[in-house]
């Protein structure tokens, strides 16, 4: 009889471990600062000077709000669902973390003779997974507005559902372009592909791009199109019955989003961790890595400003102008892209 | 038909043109607008450390005035508890008794000196009446305070510090 043995590797398991430990905190420490930059970004805009009272420049301003969120009462309306009620923030920020996990935050960094891949998972799906996982937020969104027992409630979160769904189609539909480009939806592939022709995405997918963005602005519900919670129309939105950290929970879901969809947008059309003559100048590769993974970031705190900037410039859509935008402009459009891109491809390699 | 003013514009009622529709344009020209924003200079002030001035004619808290021997110019005759049109100020006069002259100027003096802070509407009626140049509105404002009380100013708060003697003035919570 042989023993059954099953080989671990701990060094692997310790390794993605502190990875996703990583990736989860600094995406956690990213979305709380982005409320602190959305309110000086408001207020500059605005030629105000915005929160400069906690801490220096008011850095510790979030630590603030979250300790007031925390210290709120905990209200549960009687009339609720109580198990729904709670799940409904916990899918959102749940969904909002998953996200992470298949994006590359920088090619392979060599540890002691091990090479250590700043990818939680590279799998060869990559961006189908994190379609899939932006569809379940609507979960987070629907389950809140249905539970909390409101009709302002249900009102909002019907219309955030069908926001979400519509415009994940334009969405699913520039990825496509994009795919027949790279030959892989693994975004890592993705990234190397652009990093070996030296051409970002963005250049040979510009109205993708554009869809792409247009489409992330919608699904992360941020102005323009943030109907959900148009806090000014609805009362507050699919979390008005919401309070304390389970309120926080949604806010902070929509931050963590937001910081997904930048990081993702760098990734996919604006070359990931790869920047032009990183390769060519000689440094080592832990330290062209490391850089990579700066560039990266810098990317992403770039579209984050971008982000803001667009919610302090736009005014939100009407509901009909949301849905006509989505249906009878994104769509067709991303389908005439998608047909163009093959056409140009089909010319490439076979030539007529 | 004709205008009012010679500024009135005709609405533009034209249909918009192809790029127009795209509105992507037009959005680009907004973000350039809120761009230059964030570089400009900031409306706001912060507050406690930075303050406005104010204006010369600016009425403020009052004071009752000393002479430059150090005594009380207030001689309680009232008449600016008459030209008050708040009804804010309120006085009991006394006379005064020998070996009191280092104190008061004259004969008669105001025992208790009272303005109303949340009565008085600071319209300046009371300096302009004073005969004796005793009350005198300063550049300051009512401090915020938990109670309506507080907001009674009796001749603690009211008179200015003894030239002679600095620390006569006691200031009640």
């Amino acid at each position: 009889m042989t023993l059954l043995t099953i080989a671990i590797d701990w060094f692997y398991v310790t390794e993605k471990i502190l990875l996703i430990s990583a990736v989860l905190g600094v995406s956690l420490v990213i979305a709380m600062y982005s409320t602190w930059l959305e309110r000086k970004v408001a207020a500059w805009i605005q030629d105000r000077r915005g929160p400069n009272r906690a801490g220096p420049f008011g850095l510790l301003q979030p630590l603030a709000d979250g300790g007031k969120l925390f210290f709120k009462e905990e209200i549960i309306p009687s009339t609720a669902n109580k198990f729904l009620f709670i799940l409904g923030p916990s899918m959102a920020m749940l969904t909002a973390c998953m996200t992470s996990a298949v994006i590359p935050w920088g090619d392979v960094l060599t540890i002691a003779g091990r090479e250590v891949s700043l990818q939680i998972a590279d799998i060869n799906i990559g961006v189908l997974w994190v379609i899939m996982v932006v569809g379940m937020g609507v979960y987070g969104i629907m389950i809140g507005g249905w539970a909390s027992n409101n009709k302002f409630s249900l009102l909002a979160a019907c219309r955030g559902a069908s926001q979400v769904i519509s415009y994940e189609l334009p969405m699913g539909l520039a990825l496509i372009a994009l795919f027949m480009i790279s030959g892989s939806p693994s975004l890592k592939d993705i990234v190397e592909q652009q990093r070996e022709s030296g051409i970002w995405n963005v250049f040979l997918q510009p109205v993708g791009f554009l869809i792409f963005l247009i489409c992330a602005f919608a699904e992360c519900n941020r102005t323009p199109f943030d109907l959900p919670e148009a806090e000014n129309e609805l009362n507050g939105g699919y979390h008005l019955e919401y309070s304390s950290m389970k309120l926080g929970f949604y806010l902070f879901a929509e931050y963590i989003n937001m910081f997904i969809s930048s990081v993702l947008m760098a990734t996919l059309y604006f070359g990931g961790y790869h920047f032009w003559f990183l390769d060519s100048l000689g440094l080592s590769p832990n330290m062209v890595t490391i850089l990579g993974m700066v560039i990266l970031f810098g990317k992403t705190i770039m579209f984050i400003f971008f982000f803001m900037w667009v919610r302090w410039t736009l005014p939100r859509f009407r509901y009909d102008q949301l849905m006509k935008l989505g249906w009878k402009i994104l769509i067709p459009l991303a389908l005439v892209n998608m047909i163009v891109t093959g056409g140009v491809i089909l010319y490439r390699t076979i030539g007529f | 038909m004709q205008t009012l003013t010679n500024r009135a514009q005709p609405v533009d009622r034209r249909p918009m043109t192809f790029w127009e529709k795209m509105y992507l344009p037009a959005i680009a020209k907004g973000m350039g607008i809120t761009f230059k924003h964030i570089f400009k200079k900031k409306a706001t002030i912060s507050y406690p450390e930075e303050k406005r001035p104010f204006s010369p004619v600016f009425r403020g808290l009052h004071v009752l005035n000393r002479d430059e021997e150090g005594r009380e110019r207030c001689t309680a005759c009232g008449l600016c508890a008459v030209a008050c049109p708040a009804e804010a100020i309120t006085m009991e006069a006394a006379e005064r008794k020998t070996g009191e002259e280092n104190l008061y100027r004259e004969e008669k003096y105001a025992a208790r000196y009272e303005i109303n802070m949340l009565r008085c509407i600071f319209c300046g009626f009371c300096e302009e009446a004073c005969p004796k140049e005793a009350i005198y509105m300063t550049e300051t404002f009512a401090p915020s305070n938990f109670q309506r009380k507080g907001f009674i100013y009796g001749k603690d708060d009211l008179l200015i510090p003894d030239p002679k003697h600095p620390l006569t003035v006691t200031k009640k919570d």
